[in-house]
């Protein structure tokens, strides 16, 4: 389960006590078990009785690349820069042993 | 390097490869060696390297905002001043703004001569720079900020009292407004659902006048009611009769410092001596909402978070091998452990196999909860009064003794199922605890009944006379700050 956590999340543990801290707070959750919810309805938004604003579909604003691109550490030209996708990420037993910087 | 343009040197600087103080010392080092040439009268090199340092603080801060968010833009167009930004836990995750990237704030009252004179213990000591207290979060630096005079009014976020609970430590007044009342356009989402911007004043009339800027329906938001904005000016409440107060009786816990419950009865006798109702209600899934918080924010966090992958903007690591290594290594490095640790928890819970019973679970507990307020609302409840904290600030070196999740728990228990319900809710400060420190009591109101929350929390603010801090030591001669001639002053509205 951890190294599947840690692939969806892309955030590792760290160590044994994240681990145990991820442990707490799912025995704490469990609590919730104790409450009778037969026949509730589980609340989304406390503003469920009301219609969603939906504003029309005109373009108002927009045309600030480069203001967006700016805040990048890689760009290049108009476009962000991103290492090769599609790999998946080395198995735990793989995977160098990490040195926090 | 310096063979290149200056454009390449720019795009250079910019992703990292040389820092501006690598670079002005190359330039002062060639300076040097081609001094034969006479090319130079003067060489500013103190100046040039202090400059560079100061380039190098523009590039690492990285992540200059593209926009302003509403509430702020708001303010802004009003005429407001902005000041500065403060400093939070990181995310706004944790109730006492210590595990921020830029340190933990330090809660005023501290310094204050109200806080020292009862210390005694060793007045001009070694301890007191230790011994400092915690601001509360995780809005704590706009508390703080507010509570030493430093500007009138701040922004914080209110997901779980995060407003609400630094106002109580730091003396001032937080509120959290209706959800849907205030755009959330611009304030970084944790849970969307719970989220609004809180503001922090130093009395109660102030912070309907930021309200009355912020309030209203924001294209932008499409979360943001459409009803027309009422007027936030409060009238001067002279009788309470009409008024009917509840107090929850689970909100009376083992934990409650016996001074803050002592100060909460007070409160409740002072209203009725006054003439109103004041009654005992039951909110009954009370003790669920800390744990069903728990499951929908971190749940939220995990989705939320996904959007810090370095990629288009803040940190970044410099992996190449593949986008997910990237990322993971940038989140590692990025985000501190709380952040971390709820963005593990969240995955766990909306996990395929645990979706259904810790997800949907906690969603219908919040339900519950929702409709525990309803009810109490309906049965003739105008606003409930509670406790906004558990006891007054702790010094700092005692609250890091547990870790964040605890921590935060304790500082929500009675801030965080108002968030549930998105009614609006308000922490007003009420009178000194023994140990010369604020205590504030919280007021929570119907769902857009935000005015007359407002207009009720004035009253008792009237009433309690609540002690101006006093900072004279450390403010030096600021004797203007503290001069009350605004008596003699007339509001033109």
């Amino acid at each position: 389960v951890v190294e599947h956590l840690e692939r969806l999340a892309l955030v590792d543990f760290g160590g044994p006590e994240a681990v145990a801290r991820l442990e707490r707070a799912v025995a704490v959750a469990d609590r919730l078990r104790a409450v009778d919810t037969d026949g509730v309805q589980p609340l989304e938004s406390v503003l469920e009785d009301r219609c969603l604003y939906l504003r029309s579909d005109n373009v108002v604003e927009g045309n600030c690349a480069e203001e967006l691109l700016r805040n990048s550490h890689r760009v290049v030209e108009e476009y962000f820069v991103a290492p090769p996708g599609n790999i998946s990420l080395p198995k735990l037993d793989e995977q160098e042993p990490f040195s926090p910087s | 390097m310096l063979g290149r343009t200056l454009r390449e040197v720019s795009a250079a600087l910019k992703q990292g490869q040389i820092t501006p103080t690598e670079l002005c010392q190359k330039c002062l080092s060639l300076i040097k060696k081609t001094k034969f040439l006479n090319a130079y009268i003067t060489v500013s090199e103190d100046v040039a390297l202090k400059q560079a340092e100061e380039s190098e603080e523009r590039y690492k801060k990285g992540y200059v905002p593209p926009y302003n968010a509403t509430v702020v833009q708001k303010l802004l167009d009003q005429g407001a001043l902005l000041m500065g930004k403060t400093n939070l836990d990181e995310f706004a995750m944790g109730s006492g703004s210590t595990d921020g990237v830029f340190g933990p704030v330090k809660n005023p009252w501290s310094y204050s001569k109200q806080y020292r004179e009862k210390r005694k213990q060793k007045p001009h000591g070694e301890n007191e720079e230790t011994n400092w207290l915690i601001a509360g979060g995780s809005s704590g630096g706009s508390a703080a900020a507010v509570s030493a005079f430093t500007c009138f009014a701040a922004l914080g976020s209110d997901t779980g009292g995060s407003t609400r609970n630094p106002a109580a430590h730091c003396g001032v007044v937080g509120l959290k407004p209706s959800y849907g009342l205030v755009s959330r356009h611009g304030l970084i989402p944790l849970v969307n659902s719970m989220d609004v911007p809180g503001i922090l004043t130093r009395c109660v009339d102030d912070a309907a006048t930021v309200l009355g800027v912020l309030a209203g329906h924001d294209c932008k938001d499409s979360t943001t009611v459409q009803d027309p904005v009422q007027s936030f000016i409060l009238p001067s409440l002279t009788d309470v009769s009409k008024l009917c107060i509840g107090i929850p009786k689970e909100y009376l816990v083992p934990e409650l410092s016996s001074e803050v419950q002592s100060l909460w009865s007070k409160a409740a006798k002072l209203f009725e001596s006054e003439g109103a109702k004041v009654i005992e209600v039951s909110l009954p899934h009370t003790s669920y909402s800390i744990v069903c918080y728990l499951v929908l924010c971190t749940s939220e966090v995990a989705s939320n978070m996904a959007r810090f992958d370095g990629l288009e903007y803040g940190h970044r690591c410099d992996i190449k091998v593949s986008t997910e290594a990237m990322y993971a290594a940038t989140r590692r490095e990025g985000f501190n452990d709380v952040v971390r640790g709820r963005i593990l928890s969240g995955n766990f819970f909306i996990l395929k196999e645990n979706y259904e019973n810790y997800f949907i679970k906690a969603q219908k507990v919040r339900r519950l909860i929702a409709n525990d307020f309803v009810n109490v609302f309906n049965s003739g409840v105008d606003v409930l009064l509670t406790p906004t904290t558990l006891s007054e600030a702790v010094p700092y070196m005692e609250f890091i003794k547990e870790d964040n999740r605890t921590r935060s728990a304790q500082g929500d228990i009675f801030t965080q199922a108002v968030n549930m319900a998105g009614l609006p809710a308000v922490s007003v400060p009420m009178a000194l605890s023994s140990q010369g420190l604020p205590v504030g009591l919280q007021f929570i109101g119907r769902a857009f009944c935000d005015q007359q929350l407002l207009t009720v929390a004035k009253w008792f603010e009237k009433q309690v006379q609540f002690p101006v801090i006093q900072l004279q030591e450390i403010m030096g001669d600021c004797s203007s700050v503290f001069e009350n001639d605004l008596a003699s002053v007339s509001l033109k509205q």
